[in-house]
C-alpha cells in the first residue's frame, strides 16, 4: 500500500455517489437547490429563536415567548419587520460597494451548502439519487473558498460604510479570518489523508469503520475552535464587538441589507457545523445501538440534522458562557497555539502512516515508539534549564506621596506574635 | 479578434470545445478582461483591488469549467481569499480617501515601464504562440487518472517527480516570511511595546503630562456624550476633557466661568464678574 494511495476508482473514474448525481434530471437538481435554500433559511429562523431561548434560560429568564406558539415565530416577525424598515444610505458611504457587500456576504454562505452530504441514497419521485447537490473531488475546498469569499462581504461592508467603527470591525474581520483559515485548513489535512479523498461523500463513506472524531481528536478540537473564529461568533465576535465598536462592520447597515448580514452569519454557522459533522462525526451515520437505521437514506438525513443541531447548541452555549477575547489574546491563540499544534500533529500523522505502510501492523511497536518519543520530549523539557526571570528593578518613586515600590512591611513584634491565635501565622496578613 | 483566434487555436489543439464550455468562456472572458481594464483605469485603489478580485474569480471559474477543480479552488482560496484580502487590508489602513497620486517619484519610470512592458509582451506572445502551435495537449486521460481523479494525480506528481521544485518553492516562501518577520521585529528596543507597569512607573517619574488620566467627558455635566465637555465642581469647563477630534457641543452650562477655588465654600469670589465675560466662550479651549 502506497502512502499516497489513490482510492480504487471504477472504470470511468466516477464513484457510486458521483454516478448517481450525474444521472440527476434537471428538475431534481432544481428541487435540491430550492430545498437547500429553504433548509438554510428555516434553520436560520429556528436558530435565532433557539439561541434567544437557550441564552434566556441560561440567564434565568424565559426568552421570547409571545409571538406564535411558544414564541417560535419571533424571528419570522423580526425578519418581516426588518424588511419594512427604512433603508439608510450613509452620506459618506461608497454607494456601489455598500450595496454589493451584503450580497457578497450571503451568496457564498448558501453556495457552500451544495457539497454537504446530507444523507444517503433515497428515491425522490421514482428517481434514485443522493441527498447532496454536487460531489466533486475537492469538496472540502469548496467550503474553505466560500468562507474566504464571504468575508469580503464583511470587509467591504465595513469599509464602504465610511465610519471608523465599521472600518475597525472590517479590519479585525480580515485579520481574523486570514489567521483562522490557516488553522482550519491544517485541521482538514488529517481527515483528507485518512480518507484519501477530498470529496465530502468519500470522507463520510470512509468513516463507516470509525468516526474521525475518535481517530483525529486534535484535528477535531482545532477545527471546532477555528470554526467559531471563522464565523465571528462569541467568544471570537471581535468584528462586531458591541461594547467596543457599537455594531462593528454592520453599524451603518439597516433594513434588508442588515438582514442579509444576519442571515449570512447564521447560514455560515449551519455550514461549518455541517462541515464538522461531515468531517468528524460520520455525516449521516447513526451510532452503534441505532446503526440499523443507516439503511434508510432519509433516516441518515435526520441523523445529520440532529448532529448539526448539536453543534449549533455548542455555539449558543459558548455565547451564553464565555466573555469575549481580547484581540491580541485571540491572535496569539490562533498563531502561537493552534497553528503549531496542528503542524506537529500533521507530522505525527505522517509518521504513523509511514510506519503503518512500511513496517506493517505491529501496534505494540508503534505504541512503544510513540511512548519513547514522548519520553524523550519530556526528558529534554525537564533537562533544559528554566529561563531566568529577572526580578523587576525597583524604580525610585517620584515626588508624589506614594509608598516606595520596594516597601517591606516588617513582621509583627514578638509580643503581638504571641497574641495571634494558634493556626494563624503572623506573616499571613503582612504581604 | 485575438480572443477568437486563441479560441479557434485551442479548439484545434484540444479537438473540440463543448457548447457549455464555449458559453462559459464567452461570459467569463469578457468579465475577466473588463476587470483587468478596470484595474488599470480605476481611480480609487480599493475599487482597483476589487476589480482585480473579479478578474481572478473569473479565471478561477474558467479553471473549474475546464475540469481543473483543484486549481480553481486553490486560485479562489489563495489569491482572492488570502492575497487580495491582505491587499485590501493595507488599502483600508491607508484610508478611504487616499487616491492614486499622479506625481512620478522615480526618474525615468515611464521609459523603464515601456521597455519592460514591451519585453514582457514579446515573451508572452512568444510563449503562447509556441504553446498553441508546437505543444500537443496530453489530455486528462493521459495520466491514466481520468478527470475525477486528477486531484490525486497532482498530489502524486508534486510529491514524486516534482518534489525538488516544490520543496524549493516552500523554502523560498519560508525565507520570505521569516525575512518579513525579522525586518519588522528587529527595529530595536525603542519600538518595543511598553507594558502596564512600565507605563505607571513613567507616569510617576513625571514623563507624562499628568499622573492621572484625562478627565472623561460629561463629568459633573448633565449629559454623558463624548462630545460634551466635563465640568469642574464650580461649573466651569475642564479644558482637558475636550477631545481634539470631536467637535464639542455647546453644553447647557449654568455658569461658565473660570475655575473658582471658592466655589465649594459658598462664598463668591471677589472678582468673579470680571472674569466671566472672558471665559464664556467654550471654543477657545479646543
Amino acid at each position: 500500500m502506497n502512502l499516497l494511495q489513490v482510492p480504487p476508482a471504477p472504470a470511468d473514474g466516477l464513484t457510486h455517489t458521483q454516478q448517481l448525481l450525474a444521472d440527476d434530471p434537471i428538475w431534481l437538481i432544481l428541487i435540491k437547490v430550492v430545498g437547500l435554500f429553504a433548509l438554510g433559511v428555516v434553520l436560520t429562523l429556528f436558530m435565532i429563536n433557539w439561541e434567544r431561548k437557550v441564552v434566556g434560560r441560561m440567564q434565568h429568564r424565559p426568552g421570547p415567548n409571545r409571538t406564535g406558539p411558544g414564541g417560535w415565530l419571533q424571528s419570522l416577525a423580526d425578519g418581516l419587520k426588518l424588511a419594512f424598515k427604512e433603508d439608510i444610505m450613509p452620506a459618506l458611504a461608497d454607494k456601489k460597494v455598500y450595496f454589493v457587500a451584503p450580497i457578497i456576504s450571503t451568496v457564498p454562505a448558501f453556495v457552500a451548502f451544495s457539497v454537504i452530504p446530507f444523507g444517503g441514497e433515497v428515491t425522490i419521485f421514482g428517481e434514485q439519487t443522493v441527498l447532496q447537490l454536487v460531489d466533486i473531488p475537492v469538496g472540502v475546498f469548496v467550503v474553505l473558498a466560500c468562507s474566504s469569499i464571504g468575508v469580503y462581504g464583511i470587509v467591504l461592508g465595513g469599509w464602504a460604510s465610511g465610519s471608523p467603527y465599521s472600518l475597525m470591525g472590517a479590519l479585525r474581520s480580515a485579520a481574523q479570518v486570514i489567521s483562522y483559515e490557516i488553522a482550519l485548513g491544517l485541521s482538514l489535512v488529517g481527515v483528507v489523508l485518512y480518507a484519501a479523498s477530498g470529496s465530502t461523500a468519500d470522507i463520510v463513506a470512509a468513516q463507516a469503520t470509525g468516526w474521525y472524531f475518535w481517530l483525529l481528536i486534535p484535528s477535531f478540537v482545532v477545527f471546532v475552535i477555528s470554526m467559531v473564529g471563522e464565523t465571528n461568533r462569541a467568544p471570537f465576535d471581535l468584528p462586531e464587538a458591541e461594547s467596543e465598536l457599537v455594531g462593528g462592520f454592520h453599524t451603518e447597515y439597516s433594513s434588508l441589507k442588515f438582514a442579509l448580514f444576519f442571515l449570512a452569519e447564521y447560514v455560515n454557522m449551519v455550514t461549518v457545523s455541517a462541515m464538522a459533522v461531515t468531517l468528524f462525526l460520520g455525516g449521516g451515520m447513526w451510532p452503534w445501538p441505532l446503526s440499523f437505521l443507516n439503511a434508510y437514506g432519509w433516516m441518515q438525513f435526520v441523523a445529520f440534522i440532529i448532529k448539526i443541531l448539536l453543534f449549533l447548541f455548542v455555539f449558543i452555549w459558548l455565547r451564553g458562557t464565555l466573555p469575549r477575547f481580547r484581540y491580541d489574546q485571540f491572535m496569539k491563540l490562533g498563531w502561537k497555539v493552534l497553528v503549531p499544534v496542528m503542524l506537529v500533529w500533521i507530522v505525527a500523522i505522517f509518521g504513523i502512516r509511514a510506519f503503518q505502510t512500511s513496517g506493517g501492523d505491529n501496534l505494540v511497536l508503534l505504541l512503544s515508539l510513540i511512548v519513547f518519543a514522548l519520553a524523550v520530549v519530556l526528558a529534554v523539557a525537564f533537562l533544559l534549564p528554566d529561563r531566568e526571570v529577572e526580578p523587576p528593578p525597583v524604580e525610585p518613586a517620584s515626588d508624589y506621596p506614594v509608598p516606595p515600590l520596594d516597601l517591606q512591611v516588617p513582621t509583627a513584634p514578638p509580643k503581638r506574635r504571641k497574641a495571634v491565635p494558634a493556626g494563624k501565622s503572623a506573616g499571613e496578613g503582612n504581604d | 479578434m485575438t480572443v477568437s483566434l486563441v479560441q479557434t487555436a485551442l479548439a484545434q489543439a484540444a479537438g473540440e470545445v463543448s457548447t457549455g464550455e464555449a458559453i462559459a468562456f464567452w461570459i467569463l472572458g469578457p468579465v475577466a478582461l473588463a476587470g483587468a481594464l478596470g484595474l488599470v483605469f480605476a481611480r480609487h485603489a480599493v475599487h482597483a483591488a476589487l476589480l482585480l478580485v473579479l478578474t481572478m474569480f473569473s479565471i478561477a471559474v474558467l479553471y473549474l469549467v475546464q475540469t481543473a477543480p483543484f486549481l480553481g479552488f486553490v486560485q479562489i482560496i489563495v489569491y482572492t481569499g488570502a492575497v487580495m484580502m491582505l491587499f485590501l487590508f493595507v488599502l483600508m489602513l491607508v484610508g478611504r480617501d487616499a487616491k492614486d497620486s499622479v506625481i512620478e517619484v522615480l526618474r525615468g519610470q515611464r521609459a523603464a515601464a515601456l521597455v519592460f512592458g514591451v519585453a514582457l509582451a514579446v515573451m508572452l506572445v512568444g510563449g503562447i504562440s509556441r504553446g498553441l502551435t508546437e505543444v500537443t495537449p496530453a489530455g486528462l486521460e493521459a495520466g491514466g487518472q481520468g478527470s475525477y481523479a486528477n486531484v490525486s494525480g497532482i498530489g502524486r506528481l508534486i510529491f514524486t517527480d516534482y518534489l525538488l521544485p516544490f520543496e524549493l518553492t516552500a523554502a523560498l516562501l519560508m525565507v520570505a516570511a521569516l525575512g518579513a518577520m525579522v525586518l519588522t521585529g528587529s527595529q530595536g528596543a525603542q519600538h518595543s511595546k511598553i507594558g502596564q507597569r512600565e507605563t505607571v512607573l513613567r507616569r510617576l517619574r513625571g514623563e507624562h503630562a499628568r499622573v492621572s488620566p484625562l478627565p472623561g467627558p460629561g463629568v459633573y455635566a448633565t449629559a454623558n456624550s463624548v462630545a460634551v465637555p466635563a465640568l469642574l465642581p464650580d461649573g466651569s469647563i475642564a479644558p482637558e476633557s475636550l477631545s481634539e477630534i470631536i467637535e464639542s457641543v455647546a453644553v447647557d452650562v449654568p455658569d461658565t466661568t473660570t475655575p473658582d477655588a471658592h466655589a465649594l465654600t459658598g462664598r463668591p469670589a471677589p472678582d468673579r464678574d470680571i472674569e466671566a465675560g472672558e471665559a464664556s466662550d467654550t471654543g477657545e479651549h479646543r
